[in-house]
């Protein structure tokens, strides 16, 4: 049955479905629809529902419970994920598995509370310290939102790693029909390195200290090669129009719906524009853009945010083709006259009628 | 003609954010008050707390600094440092200095910190919609304690003056609220209080203040007055926990 | 059919919940929709404003950059999204609260809400008078659909709120009605 629910509301809703019976949040805006359903909703279902005295200590919590076997997530908007990150490269380094929902504000420092892409670099390239990934998954529907919570729990437990949800406060606070049409989780993968107490078997230690020379490079070898299996198997993007396209687009979330709009208003014209949106923000798509970039004339990335998803764009891309970008920061929200106008100021010089004849067709009317 | 009341200076004159009721214009307008007739406007620096005060920069006309959420204590005890005779205060709610700045207020008071925090307690977090706070009553109801606060799962209210006084570093803390005409100057002397405490070097100074958040307390102006005398106040009670002047 | 609304007022005049009657009710006829609450900056009071928009297609973005309607109930909301309106556009206002100047050219309605609302004993309804006006004009769904919608989000409600909001939703109608 469809419902009509916030992306906040969705992303806790699909959390307890997926079995999470642990969450440790603190309130901060654009994400506090989430944190105040848990309230209500984890008593009913009998699990573990915190406000902690801050994010670094709702994270540790987090730590805890999935270091003691528990499904366990925590959310936050932006300065609230960077308080985390201290123990989200401890939780890396122990291989723990746990969700992390980050609605993302503008910022740098208080910033303000509407929507924004800027903690993608934070996100994908290690906020905290040290050599490691996250798992970043970026919805860009309601649906979407709860599709990923849910899958998230799996592949953190798959890879015994975290897995961050990145969505932005027009994704946490919009409303849109939406249906939870997976299986509530009842059965758990085994985790037979979880702390429940040694009997009768050897102890179990979770930890990332290695002070033995040697023993940390070792284990960082062996992080390397999960991050090598999860970078094979666990792309996941969405590709329209690519083939044939003069030019692409490569967006996500909120962004990549308003890419949609012009591809789509593209169809009624000769100049045809693809997408390649991004749904799992590391392991990057990298393939299919660097394929992709061999055919057309050029790409064009849209975030909201200064340029940070172009920089990977471009490392895929490898000098393939020219990779333009537009962004907007400060809780801009890029339009889609904005993004047709950039193509027309882009596009190589033979497609310029072509695109001019679309112009119109993105006018608000 | 003599005026009887007037904006202070430091005031500055513009239309607040506050919602109708609340406290914090209440004692944004006292701390003017105080620097107005002390003449401490050129050397007095304030922080803003993250909070619904967080905009107090655009209320007070002195130099002002905003702080991470929770963290003035830390910040307030930097610009001391370089300033060592100014004037410092930090302006802090209960989330923001009971819960995620608990660590840096308990930590200035131990290094005895000659500064003025002032805390306002309004048991509930007014700007992120009404959670629970580190203060809120036993019993009472707020977005994350839908059927009201039980310490079991929530814990129990915290006394921060009480907390703090056992502490060597603290040298005065008052418990005091903006209820009535009266306890507002009780409120306003114990702020002056606090700032003669930090003029005299007696090292660290908290003025907790009762304070009314009609919207997340679900209540009109006048119950909520009257919920602080009745209810807020049994839970902590009014009057002077540590003083440097009257050791007893 | 795509109709994009932009919804504005005071935090306590209930915006919240007709944008929500009119989305719930959207999804239950298969249509598209999204609701989008639009805040300020992290701050109190003011106003709140709501993007709705409903059709028969996919919708991209939320947000409206150019409003089909607007049904604004106070009037500093009036200042700060009239300009939003296209030209053959609807207007709807609480004309108990707002006072349209004659720099908007498109269709307007005026329904004293907060003073119908008094009279049916509770002001609080003024959203669900508005929203009988709303449906007068667009006739997007019928009267009923809302109601039934409307009986579910007060199902743990006193019975007689649930009658004021029917009595609202009526006065709305007949508001326009009676000017036809
Ligand atoms: C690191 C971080 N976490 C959370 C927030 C969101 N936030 C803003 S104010 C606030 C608490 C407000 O409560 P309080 O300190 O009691 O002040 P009040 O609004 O009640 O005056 C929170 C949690 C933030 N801005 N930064
Ligand atoms: S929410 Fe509460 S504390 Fe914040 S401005 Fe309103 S009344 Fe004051
Ligand atoms: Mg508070």
């Amino acid at each position: 049955m469809k419902q009509l629910l916030t992306g906040n509301e969705a992303a806790a809703e699909a959390a307890i479905q997926a079995g999470c019976r642990y969450y440790y949040g603190y309130p901060i805006t654009p994400q506090n629809e989430l944190i105040n359903y848990m309230a209500i909703r984890m008593p009913q279902v009998g699990g573990t529902f915190i406000q902690a005295e801050s994010e670094i200590a709702a994270i540790n919590m987090v730590y805890g419970s999935a270091a003691a076997g528990g499904r366990a997530m925590t959310s936050s908007s932006s300065p609230g994920i960077s308080l985390k990150q201290e123990a989200i490269s401890y939780l890396a380094g122990s291989e723990l598995p746990c969700v992390i929902v980050n609605i993302q504000r503008g910022g740098p420092g208080l910033g303000d509370i509407s929507a924004s892409q800027a903690d993608y670099f934070q996100a994908v390239k290690g906020g905290g310290h040290g050599d490691y990934h996250l798992i970043v998954l970026a919805p860009s529907s309601v649906q979407e939102m709860a599709d990923l919570v849910y899958d998230a729990f799996d592949l953190a437990d798959k890879h015994r790693n975290p897995v961050m949800i990145l969505g932005d406060a027009q994704i946490g606070q919009l409303m849109e029909p939406m249906e939870f049409s997976k299986k509530p989780r009842e059965v758990f993968p085994l985790k037979d390195w979880a702390l429940t107490g040694a009997e009768g078997r050897k102890r179990n230690v979770i930890k990332s200290f290695y002070p033995i020379k040697g023993q940390l490079e070792e284990f960082n070898a062996h992080l390397q090669k999960k991050y090598r299996t999860i970078r094979e198997h666990e792309v996941r993007y969405e590709a329209i129009n690519i083939h044939g396209a003069d030019i692409v687009l490569v967006a996500y979330g909120t962004s990549a719906r308003i890419c949609k709009e012009v591809v789509k208003k593209s169809h009624q014209s000769e100049f045809k524009v693809g997408l390649i949106r991004p749904i799992t923000l590391w392991p990057f798509p990298e393939q299919v853009i660097k394929t992709m970039s061999e055919r057309v004339q050029c790409i064009l990335t849209v975030e909201m945010s200064a340029g940070q998803m172009v920089e990977d764009v471009r490392l895929a891309v490898e000098g393939k083709c020219p990779v333009h970008f537009y962004g907007r920061t400060g809780g801009g929200v890029p339009t889609s006259l904005e993004i047709m106008r950039k193509i027309a100021e882009v596009v190589p010089s033979n497609l310029i009628d072509k695109v001019n004849r679309i112009l119109p067709l993105v006018e608000v009317k | 003609m003599q005026s009887l009341y007037k904006k202070p200076k430091t005031l500055i004159d513009t239309p607040t954010h506050f919602c109708p009721g609340c406290g914090h214009g209440i004692v944004l307008r006292l701390i003017a008050e105080i620097i107005d007739a002390w003449n401490i406007r050129g050397r007095t620096i304030g922080l803003a707390p993250v909070g619904c005060a967080v905009l107090a920069y655009n209320y007070l006309d002195i130099d002002m600094c905003e702080a991470a959420h929770g963290r003035p204590p830390a910040v307030a005890t930097g610009i001391k440092r370089v300033h060592p005779d100014h004037m410092v205060f930090a302006y802090q709610g209960d989330g923001d200095l009971a819960a995620i700045g608990t660590a840096e207020i308990i930590h200035a008071a131990n290094r005895g910190e000659n500064i003025t925090f002032i805390f306002v307690n309004n048991a509930v977090y007014g700007m992120t919609n009404g959670q629970m706070a580190p203060t809120t009553l036993l019993g009472q109801k707020t977005i994350t304690t839908p059927s009201g606060r039980e310490p079991l799962n929530y814990g129990h209210p915290i006394r921060i003056c009480e907390l703090l006084a056992v502490l060597d570093g603290s040298s005065y803390l008052e418990r005091v609220s903006i209820s009535s005409p009266e306890n507002i100057r009780k409120t306003k002397k114990a702020l002056e209080k606090g700032f003669k405490t930090q003029r005299e070097k007696k090292g660290f100074s908290l003025i907790e203040i009762l304070s009314p958040c009609p919207i997340y307390w679900r209540m009109d102006a006048n119950e909520s007055m009257r919920y602080i005398d009745e209810e807020m106040t049994r839970t902590f009670p009014l009057g002077v926990v540590k003083d440097w002047e009257h050791k007893n | 059919m795509t109709e994009k609304i932009i919804l504005a007022g005071f935090g306590g005049q209930g915006m919240m919940l007709l944008g929500k009657l009119l989305a719930q009710t959207a999804m239950i006829e298969g249509k598209y929709v999204t609701f989008f609450p639009s805040y300020g900056t992290e701050v109190r009071g003011g106003t709140a404003v709501y993007h709705l928009i409903i059709s028969n297609e996919e919708i991209f973005s939320p947000l409206i950059e150019i409003a089909d309607t607007l049904i604004i109930m106070n009037q500093p909301s009036y200042q700060k999204f009239k300009g939003m309106l296209k030209p053959e556009g609807l207007l709807i206002v609480n004309s108990s609260m707002v006072k349209v100047d004659s720099s908007v050219k498109s269709k307007v309605y005026k329904v004293p809400a907060t003073e119908l609302a008094s009279k049916l004993g509770n002001v609080l309804v003024s959203n669900i008078i508005i929203l009988g006006a709303y449906l007068a004009i667009r006739k997007l769904f019928s009267a009923d659909h809302i109601m039934k919608q409307l009986r579910e989000m007060l199902k743990n409600k006193k019975r007689e709120l649930f009658t004021t909001n029917k009595q609202a939703l009526e006065s709305g109608i007949k508001v326009i009605k009676s000017l036809k």
